[in-house]
């Protein structure tokens, strides 16, 4: 017994520091705080569930030239809608293509599209929130009715819009799906900067001579982006809808490109005969945002104290 | 029943009873129209920004390619085209008012006629799609609640997030598939069989009740069969995210104190559930039940795609691949309206019945 209580300083490895009662800097508590909010999330299934999911569209998307053997764009007319087997899992298109192969390869698609509405809308909607919250006054009072306008619009019928006002493509869709989503974000941002704006240690910060841009970048976004990640992750599961939505009505992703939605789109007059040729990419799209659906659910209840059980 | 559940947040808490003084209403109703203005100013603006950009030559759209040049500038002139991009605005506004929208080319009709042609069928399947979803998601929101962090809360919570997580598109497909190719349960894509069209006179425009009010049973029971499938497509969205807001709100009002003191005081757990807590949920949940409606009028464009339901997304989407401009940006702005409306009306609900929403 008397070995069991080795000092908190001399309990080695990588745990220990973790869990040190007393961390030594800055980078120290920040790798805690971390560790403590994984093991929380760690503890709930279904948080971890989605994790699973979204590693694995991960691993899929980087790895997609070791699990296929095709390319998933070149024909093979010779096979055409031939149904599953052991040599092709998911049967072939009308194209003779491997359905498994198009949808790996969609795979980097859908992380594209995800990722670049992600990059276009969450630095705006941050800017925009936190100025109008930090600043207040006129400035704020504007870009919240702008806000608030664009809260207001029809996302999908404002995105064909767009699409069709731009021409179809994976760019366009992007542009169109992050110029409707980014109204949430300033929202969010806004009502952070609003309940720090006054706290001390702003005060603090200002008084030693910080300048705005450095006080709202360094102290006043931070603090927002937990809430911005959890809205960010439950956001991405409708961003993926939104996306495959344009690309079945033919106005996203064009056809060689093996885009989950357009592949539905295209195997749609297949429906009755070759049941399959539709049926697994929407089973990808369910999947993968179900995944993000999941993930972001458990990352509220681990980031967002406020909201939650 | 909102009126009858003790306030939260401690009974007594608030002294003063239903506020409902021609003053406030008033003030939140300009309060309200205030932003539905600058809401609908914002939505004609961009719209109006889309049909610039559009690559399609307006002037070229209506004259043809082989008009000469002077007819062309003549038509460019009388479009307004040469003036500037303010005055541009102010005509396509005005135009916008007055409820004209242009022609379009695919039916060449005032696209305003063809919207208000398409729009019940719209309706009457986002009308069905919201019942389903508030009559299944709110027992299932308030079952959730109850049975906080049990078995039934998680299988539930699953349940909500893949309806939520499911394209609605493939849905419908899949749908089809098997209720209609494989088992033959309902019928195929469409409002009624061919056989069965025109055999009732026009009055709403919904079928449902055009056919009651004719009192054409097989044409309603036809049309009722029709409707089952994309119904449930389109509610199972509604439903996911009703159930979820359900829960949530449940859950906030179950913690609350006066819960507690209902239950101490040996009030039945049924009355604690549904006219305690459920009361004061109420007023939310409208909300929320407004704002699935809302987005259903303008989601269910791809649900009428896949059923060939001939709606106004089917109207707009059609439009789209055919340059047809006028009849896709009066579409745009006609739903774009109605969804502004909606979320509008059921803001104003709330602020005005809601107590705690009073400042």
């Amino acid at each position: 017994m008397g070995d069991l209580g080795p000092t908190a300083a001399s309990r080695a490895g990588l745990r220990g520091w973790l869990m040190a009662d007393a961390p030594a800097d800055a980078f120290q508590a920040r790798c805690q705080r971390a560790y403590l909010a994984w093991l929380a999330f760690k503890a709930n299934p279904i948080a971890m569930a989605g994790l699973v999911i979204i590693a694995g569209l991960v691993v899929m998307a980087l790895l997609a030239p070791v699990l296929t053997t095709t390319d998933g764009v070149a024909q093979n007319l010779q096979n055409r809608l031939a149904p599953p087997s052991a040599e092709h899992w998911f049967g072939t298109d009308q194209l003779g293509r491997d359905i498994y192969d198009r949808i790996v390869w969609g795979a980097r698609i859908t992380l594209y599209i995800v990722g670049m509405v992600a990059i276009i809308v969450v630095p705006i909607g941050l800017a925009i929130g936190i100025v109008a919250g930090y600043v207040g006054g006129l400035v704020e009072r504007a870009l919240m009715r702008l806000t608030d306008i664009f809260l207001a619009f029809p996302r999908l019928i404002l995105a064909l819009a767009f699409v069709s006002a731009l021409g179809p493509g994976i760019e366009n869709a992007v542009l169109a799906i992050a110029l409707t989503t980014w109204a949430p974000y300033a929202r969010i941002a806004r009502a952070e900067a609003l309940t720090i704006r006054n706290s001390e240690f702003i005060l603090a910060a200002r008084v030693q001579g910080a300048s705005t841009f450095r006080i709202l970048k360094s102290h006043v976004v931070p603090l927002c982006l937990s809430s911005v990640i959890v809205r960010l992750t439950l956001d991405m599961a409708g961003i993926i809808l939104t996306a495959a939505g344009l690309g079945f009505l033919g106005l996203g992703a064009q056809p060689p490109t093996p885009e989950w939605g357009a592949m539905i789109s295209t195997g749609r007059q297949h429906l009755l005969d070759q049941w399959w040729v539709p049926t697994m990419p929407g089973l990808a799209i369910l999947i993968v945002s179900l995944g993000f659906n999941l993930l972001g659910d458990g990352l509220r209840d681990v980031l967002d104290p406020k909201s939650g059980s | 029943m909102a009126t009858t559940a003790p306030p939260p947040g401690g009974a007594g808490a608030r002294g003063s009873g239903f506020d409902s003084t021609p003053v406030r209403v008033a003030r939140e109703v300009a309060g309200v129209l205030g932003a539905l203005a600058l809401t609908f100013l914002g939505l004609t603006a961009i719209t109006f920004f889309i049909g610039r950009v559009m690559p399609v030559d307006p002037v070229l759209a209506i004259v043809g390619d082989r008009a000469p040049q002077d007819v062309y500038e003549a038509v460019y002139r009388e479009l307004g085209l040469d003036e500037p991009i303010w005055q541009q605005y102010l005509l396509f506004m005005a135009d916008v008012v007055r409820g004209d929208f242009g022609t379009s080319i695919q039916t060449s009709k005032p696209v305003l006629e063809d919207l208000l042609r398409f729009f019940p069928a719209t309706l009457e399947l986002a009308t069905a799609a919201t019942l389903v979803g508030t009559l299944v998601g709110v027992p299932m929101g308030v079952a959730a609640a109850v049975n906080q962090g049990r078995p039934l809360d998680h299988v539930l919570r699953v349940v909500g997030l893949v309806g939520y997580s499911t394209p609605v598109f493939w849905l419908g497909m899949m749908a089809l598939l098997v209720f209609y190719a494989q088992l033959g349960w309902t019928p195929g894509p469409g409002r009624l069989d061919v056989f069965y069209q025109g055999l009732v006179p026009q009055v709403t425009g919904l079928l449902l009740v055009d056919s009651a009010l004719a009192g054409d049973w097989t044409v309603f029971w036809n049309a009722a069969s029709h409707l089952v499938l994309p119904t449930v497509v389109l509610g199972t969205f509604a439903l996911a995210y009703i159930a979820r807001m359900t829960r949530s709100f449940m859950l906030d009002q179950l913690n609350q104190e006066y819960v507690l003191a209902a239950r101490v005081k040996g009030v039945p757990e049924r009355v604690v559930i549904w006219r305690h807590a459920f009361g004061n949920v109420l007023v939310q949940l409208i909300t929320i039940i407004g704002l699935t409606y809302a987005s259903l009028l303008e989601g269910s464009v791809l649900t009428e795609t896949v059923f060939a339901w001939p709606g106004i997304g089917q109207y707009i989407t059609t439009a789209l691949f055919k340059s047809d401009m006028n009849a896709v940006i009066g579409g745009t702005i006609v739903v774009g309206c109605c969804f502004v409306g909606v979320n509008m009306l059921s803001d104003l609900l709330y602020r005005l019945v809601d107590p705690r929403t009073r400042g």
